[in-house]
């Protein structure tokens, strides 16, 4: 009986020696592989998702494939850049009157707003509400004018998803991980973005 | 002077027409010098989250992960495990949307750990780590009260049947293959497969496309009877969380004290989680010989079966590569050279307008398929190892006399503990 007693708690040891030097290698390699990764990439640093306006080939992908049925991408205007055309690339149809009329607006959901500032110039405001980032206007403005339209992601609307369901279907890489200390690319005055 | 700009405008429209050119990025038009005193408006720049509160989610995961450790082993108590599931349900899902989660942390590592221009943010690090360093010492609590995904489920368990035992195993190897391939897909940067095909996280933002949607609802309504579908065919995590609870070293247990093998707790695990004494007939000398006979032949099958699936897995690397962008699109131009004619075609019309020649990026794609070839093989030869220890681990019987939760399979939920008399009479002692 004493016998039997021993060798069971001998077993017993046996399982619990095993388990403990599982556990010590499991959560050594654990540990390592967070301590690897953090060597690898030690920045310490955190990420937002944006949109490189001098990348975007503005193919119209943005205002679909957010994963929020609303995309968190709008076109911004940096003013900076704009030449307050009367003939806006962004906001007429080629060839169309210069009129507000909705049937000469290029934008699908007539989120610009032109307003009158002084002869010959025009100011353009996007009504964000409106947006749904799908380019058309950037595109315009891109071909014809100075591209003060551009997208960007708005980040009171961006999930920072872990991966960019956009981002994966963007055809020229024009979305990456910016800082989240600098958290937009807005395109400034014309010169000094060549330099940059 | 007044109407000059927009002539210059429309002979400049004219002349783009005409040449077909998109150039980007010019300064056509100076800016206007304005004489009524107008001022220009600036774009606004609406501020993500703020980081702190990254770190303060950190900080609710340990607190709930300690929280629920302390509610399934110390004060043994169902009805607090349930409810701080519908606290991180709520937070977590409902209000974190869903993002991040450790379960999709998995790639962020896999992707760092590759990718060393990738840095991977100590949020997403934290979460990985967490829940598996918690399963080690107390089982997997992170399933039982941490995880949105499996709060939303556990709650709609409402009639779950049993399975057999085989159909369960062979479900249950699902995940493995699923972890190779998202670590895989993660590693060589072409996709971030458990991210996309996360059934609840459209229901968490109550938004999102049809099919997110439809697949969260689909194994909303299936978990009514395959109670936890997402976590055990599914969830890659959870098989890192098995491995870690399996050898964890405080698990929460049935009975408070001695199980009196009273079999009340046997019908009370809707996940079929409760093992329950082994016969004894399993060491008569045939029954010990025959079982032997299979332990060594499946301990000799486990290098074969890694071969094999390294075998495998460098086969299936030309059709795996294909979901990186740029294999796909190198395959593509090199398959379809008329596509480049292809207005239609918004990837390629991209390509040539970016300026890299068809060289550079089928040399690109070339190396891309390298790292496919090597990574296919090590995931292979991963779910062949992994398969074979599963089937060693089939007829390794241990000595067991009581009612126990399979340390491996258990969410930690409690269920059990309720069912258990001896806790009972334990409980209208003590009032």
């Amino acid at each position: 009986m004493d016998k039997k007693d021993k060798s069971r708690d001998k077993g017993y040891n046996r399982r619990d020696f095993i388990n403990n030097g599982v556990r010590l290698a499991l959560g050594v390699s654990v540990v390592g592989t967070a301590a690897f990764t953090l060597k690898r990439s030690a920045t310490g640093k955190d990420y937002v998702w944006q949109i490189d306006p001098l990348k975007c080939t503005q193919c119209g992908r943005c205002a679909t494939d957010c994963v929020r049925a609303e995309s968190a991408v709008k076109c911004v205007h940096a003013y900076d850049l704009c030449g307050y055309c009367d003939l806006c690339g962004g906001y007429f149809k080629p060839g169309a009157k210069l009129e507000t009329g909705a049937e000469n607006q290029l934008c699908p959901t007539a989120a610009i707003q032109r307003r009158f500032i002084e002869e010959p110039f025009f100011e353009y405001i996007i009504d964000e509400e409106l947006c749904i980032g799908c380019a058309k206007c950037v595109k315009g403005c891109a071909a014809f004018g100075n591209s003060s339209l551009h997208l960007q992601i708005r980040h009171d609307l961006c999930l920072n998803c872990n991966q960019c369901s956009i981002a994966s279907v963007c055809p020229s890489d024009a979305i990456s991980r910016v800082p989240v200390s600098d958290p937009y690319i807005i395109r400034g005055s014309f010169t000094s973005e060549e330099e940059g | 002077m007044i109407k000059r700009i927009p002539r210059v405008a429309l002979v400049l429209v004219t002349l783009i027409l005409l040449t077909g050119s998109f150039l980007h990025a010019q300064q056509r038009f100076p800016k206007p010098e304005f004489e009524t005193g107008y001022m220009q408006p600036s774009p606004t720049t609406p501020e993500p989250r703020a980081m702190a509160l990254e770190y303060f989610d950190v900080l609710v995961l340990l607190a709930v992960l300690s929280l629920a450790s302390w509610l399934a082993i110390r004060k043994r108590s169902r009805r607090g495990l349930l409810w701080l599931s519908v606290f991180s349900l709520i937070y977590f899902g409902f209000y974190r949307d869903g993002c991040i989660c450790s379960i999709g942390a998995i790639q962020n590592v896999a992707l760092s750990i590759f990718d060393s221009g990738y840095a991977i943010s100590i949020t997403a690090l934290l979460f990985f780590v967490l829940p598996l360093l918690f399963a080690l010492f107390f089982g997997r609590v992170f399933c039982a009260s941490a995880c949105p995904l499996g709060a939303i489920q556990d709650l709609l368990v409402i009639q779950p049947i049993s399975i057999p035992s085989w159909i369960r195993k062979t479900l249950g190897f699902i995940p493995v293959i699923y972890l190779a391939v998202s670590v895989l897909f993660a590693a060589t940067g072409s996709d971030f497969l458990i991210c996309r095909y996360d059934p609840f996280v459209g229901i968490f933002r109550m938004d999102g496309p049809f099919l997110m949607i439809f697949l969260g609802i689909t194994f909303l309504f299936l978990g009514m009877f395959y109670a936890r579908p997402y976590c055990r065919i599914f969830c890659p995590y959870g098989v890192l969380l098995g491995w870690m609870s399996k050898f964890s070293k405080w698990h929460m247990s049935i009975t408070p004290s001695e199980c009196i093998r009273c079999k009340l707790c046997e019908d009370s695990c809707p996940f079929d989680a409760i093992e329950v004494p082994v016969e004894q007939s399993y060491r008569a000398p045939e029954v010990a010989r025959k079982n032997l006979r299979r332990f060594i032949l499946y301990i000799a099958l486990i290098p074969l079966l890694t071969i094999v699936g390294g075998w495998i897995g460098a086969k299936s690397h030309v059709f795996m590569s294909r979901v990186h962008p740029d294999v796909y699109l190198a395959e593509l131009m090199i398959s379809n050279p008329e596509l480049r004619e292809d207005e239609e075609n918004l990837d390629i019309q991209a390509f040539l307008e970016s300026g890299d020649t068809f060289e550079q990026l089928v040399e690109q794609a070339a190396v891309i398929r390298e790292k496919f070839r090597k990574g296919s093989m090590a995931m292979g030869g991963f779910v062949g190892l992994v398969l074979g220890i599963t089937l060693m681990n089939q007829v390794v019987f241990r000595r067991r006399e009581d009612y126990e939760p399979h340390k491996g399979d258990c969410f930690s939920c409690g269920r059990c503990m309720d069912y258990c008399p001896v806790e009972h009479h334990k409980s209208t002692v003590e009032s």
